[in-house]
């Protein structure tokens, strides 16, 4: 199948649309002709991620036109966080990116715990992040199926969801919870690491690069695959800046940033991993940014695994995290703090402060005001599913119907997380 | 010897009726090959090894309510399927499955229609039956409905023509338009494929895009415009159209047997239909095999494979073919 292969080329200059930076507008001469169909792509489509929809304006096959229409997933997380109280608010917080979930359960604890001042024992530390890597393996996996199934290779989608689904047994056995799982708590861990684990985190850790090997050879060497995605939705590196875009669609971009590294948070300055950029910013180098990203990850988990302190799994402040259920049959300060900090809940110093994580999207923010009391005054996500969706246009040049497809689905965006 | 119209009659009827049972299980056979290639089961509830899963779905089918869109013009959308898959069942009368019998004193063919031109006829209902596609499509006042058929035009069209030159070869080995002759032919000199190996590669990649399979199934690509043309069928309406796709899928794979693969020739001669029926099957799950392991190619690009790949591949293969054959002769 010799298709001419056509090398991909980053372009010069900007094409980001003007005036609104997120709408690709028709050209005068296709307005006045009769030949654009506009089709409502979504909210309800069989490839938009969730309830995107797109308003797409066709000449042919060609996109001459496009605007993203969202909000149709808008449930209020963020005001509703705003009514509980801070221990409640952090259930909240996954199910914003049900797909990265203890990233996002990750970026609000932190948050609280900035504002608290509170030290978090090593071995929470640890576990966090190996838990966090393990979700950002989760998420592209859930992006390698849903994105190549887009493409037509359905196979992949359930080759994927098998090791998705190893990992989300590795969140029940810590957890009790395959998503959502609400681990990570103000100070600490929600319960100490159940015997048993590192175990079956080990094994995992010995099957994940031989999957991914798999899948490369299922789509990487794939003549289809490769015209598919290379030279498809550019997105210069100049642009990706302007237009705000992190993680795996900056790196595929060319832009030699990641959080891990530039900020680092957790324990992520004392292990060892690369961050993989790709120059040429089309869907091919997102793909791979997101795979080699899977591989570094695996040996984040490694690392984590065989590094991770033990001692205490959360910090002994009892103004702020409940005390050992044991105490309080004996204790009657340990009673009195268990029934405030679960009737009423602890307080947070007054204050504002912007906590920024590595989600498997990008830099996912929260910015948390406090007045002082037992419940947030403002919460808010910078949420990077919805500043990709703001390069869709951009992408967007010259594609085709069946481009539209790939490109949406190289953007990586949750609908839940744009919409919040 | 020439058959009587009532043995005709009788094998027509009872080849329709198992056409349809092929089509039914071949939905089965996909669906449990997909499911085993992708670490699942596929249908296993209805009946043993999900083996009534097909007349399950038929029964689903035709209870549903056939509704359709307002603004839909009611009699083409309603004779697009039909037309579909009458062009389809139509095509297998002439394919022949064995080397006729001799039953009391009468005597069965090996076909249901010997026809002379047999070959034109099967590539004249394939034309007929894109009709369907595109006036289905058209007739349902759907925008994806459109852009599929659009594509189903384009597709359908294009391949069509190299699906006919890459047969050339054969019908130039075989000195006939006479399915049956080529395969006579066949089992006296040598099975096509090996002296037409570029011809048969052609008419599979051409047979794929005129089923509309994977990686070529553009028309309906589901991820991109929803269900293409039969995005507003539903019921038993969209059941002919599928049923269409799959007896045009078996139709074809029969023909590149006939036509590449000796037919019903093989090791035991009485097992004629036998052998028949395994190359077919080969053939049926090979595409289901293409299908659980390729993305979708990109329409400029299928465009651009027919025309600039496939056709030039096909119309050499042809030259050469015509060549060597008056040089021998």
């Amino acid at each position: 199948m010799a298709l001419a292969p056509e090398r991909p080329r980053i372009y010069e200059g900007s094409r980001i649309p003007s005036p609104i930076p997120s709408v690709l507008e028709l050209s005068n001469a296709l307005r006045s002709s009769q030949d654009v169909l506009t089709v409502n792509f979504g909210p309800n489509h069989p490839s938009t991620h969730g309830v995107l929809r797109l308003v797409v304006d066709l000449h042919g096959e060609e996109v001459v036109g496009l605007a993203a229409v969202v909000g149709y997933l808008h449930t209020g997380f963020e005001k509703n966080m705003e009514q509980k109280s801070w221990w409640k608010a952090i259930t909240y917080a996954p199910r914003i990116d049900y797909v990265s979930f203890q990233n996002n359960e990750l970026v609000f604890v932190l948050a609280v715990e900035k504002l608290l001042q509170i030290d978090v024992p090593p071995r929470a530390t640890w576990m966090r992040m190996l838990l966090a890597e393990l979700n950002r393996i989760h998420s592209h996996l859930v992006w390698l199926g849903t994105a190549a199934l887009e493409l037509g290779a359905i196979s992949m989608f359930w080759y994927c969801f098998r090791e998705r689904d190893r990992i989300l047994d590795l969140f029940e056995l810590v957890a009790g919870f395959r998503m959502h799982t609400r681990y990570f708590q103000v100070g600490g861990l929600a319960e100490d690491i159940p015997p048993g684990f590192f175990d079956e985190c080990a094994k995992f850790v010995e099957l994940m690069p031989h999957a991914i090997d798999d899948y490369e050879s299922l789509v990487d060497r794939n003549q289809i695959w490769l015209e598919r995605t290379q030279g498809i939705g550019l997105l210069s590196r100049a642009d990706a800046i302007a237009l705000g875009q992190s993680g795996p669609v900056l790196r595929g971009s060319g832009v030699d940033w990641d959080l891990r590294r530039a900020q680092p948070y957790l324990a992520y300055d004392q292990v060892d991993f690369r961050v993989p950029v790709y120059q040429e910013g089309d869907v091919y180098a997102r793909y791979r940014v997101r795979m080699e990203e899977m591989r570094e990850s695996v040996r984040i988990v490694d690392q984590a695994l065989r590094r991770l302190p033990g001692g205490a799994w959360i910090a002994d402040d009892r103004k702020v995290v409940l005390p050992p259920r044991e105490e309080l049959h004996t204790s009657m300060e340990s009673l009195i703090h268990h029934f405030k900090i679960v009737t009423e809940g602890f307080s947070v110093p007054e204050g504002e402060v912007y906590v920024t994580v590595e989600s498997p999207r990008g830099e996912l923010g929260c910015y948390v005001v406090s007045d002082g009391g037992p419940r947030p005054w403002r919460v808010k996500f910078r949420a990077p599913s919805f500043v990709a969706l703001e390069a869709t246009a951009t992408c967007m040049r010259q594609a085709l119907v069946a481009d539209l497809i790939a490109i949406v689905g190289s953007l990586d965006t949750v609908m839940g997380e744009v919409d919040r | 010897m020439r058959e009587v119209w009532w043995i005709s009659l009788i094998k027509a009827a009872v080849i329709v009726n198992l056409i349809m049972v092929a089509f039914a299980y071949t939905t089965w056979l996909e669906r449990k090959l997909l499911g085993r290639m992708q670490n699942r089961y596929g249908p296993n509830r209805a009946g043993p090894f999900g083996l009534l899963q097909p007349f399950a779905d038929l029964i689903k089918l035709v209870r549903k309510e056939s509704f359709f869109p307002s603004a839909a013009h009611e009699s083409l959308y309603i004779a697009a399927p039909i037309a579909s898959m009458f062009t389809a069942l139509a095509a297998f009368a002439v394919i022949p499955f064995g080397a006729g019998w001799k039953i009391w004193h009468y005597h069965v063919d090996g076909e249901i229609a010997n026809v002379s031109i047999a070959l034109i006829l099967i590539f004249a209902l394939g034309s007929i039956g894109v009709y369907g596609a595109i006036v289905g499509g058209w007739a349902s006042q759907s925008k994806f409905a459109l852009l599929g058929s659009m594509r189903t035009c384009a597709q359908l069209v294009s391949y069509e023509v190299s699906l006919a030159l890459s047969v050339l070869g054969v019908v130039l080995m075989g000195q006939s338009l006479n399915l049956v002759d080529i395969v006579n032919k066949q089992g006296a000199t040598i099975w096509f494929f090996i002296p037409q190996f570029a011809g048969l590669l052609v008419f599979l990649f051409a047979m794929i895009a005129e089923t509309s399979r994977p990686p070529f199934d553009l028309p309906e690509a589901d991820t991109e415009l929803v269900a293409g043309y039969h995005t507003e069928y539903g019921g038993m309406r969209w059941g002919l159209f599928q049923t269409a796709e799959y007896i045009n899928l078996i139709t074809l794979s029969a023909l590149a047997v006939t036509l590449f693969f000796g037919g019903w020739h093989g090791p035991y001669a009485p097992l004629g239909p036998v052998w028949f029926l395994l190359k077919v099957f080969v053939f049926v799950s090979a595409f289901i095999w293409i299908r659980a392991s390729v993305p979708r190619l990109r329409y400029d690009q299928l465009m651009r494979f027919g025309w600039k790949v496939l056709l030039p591949v096909a119309t050499i293969n042809a030259v050469i073919t015509a060549l060597l054959v008056v040089w021998v002769s």
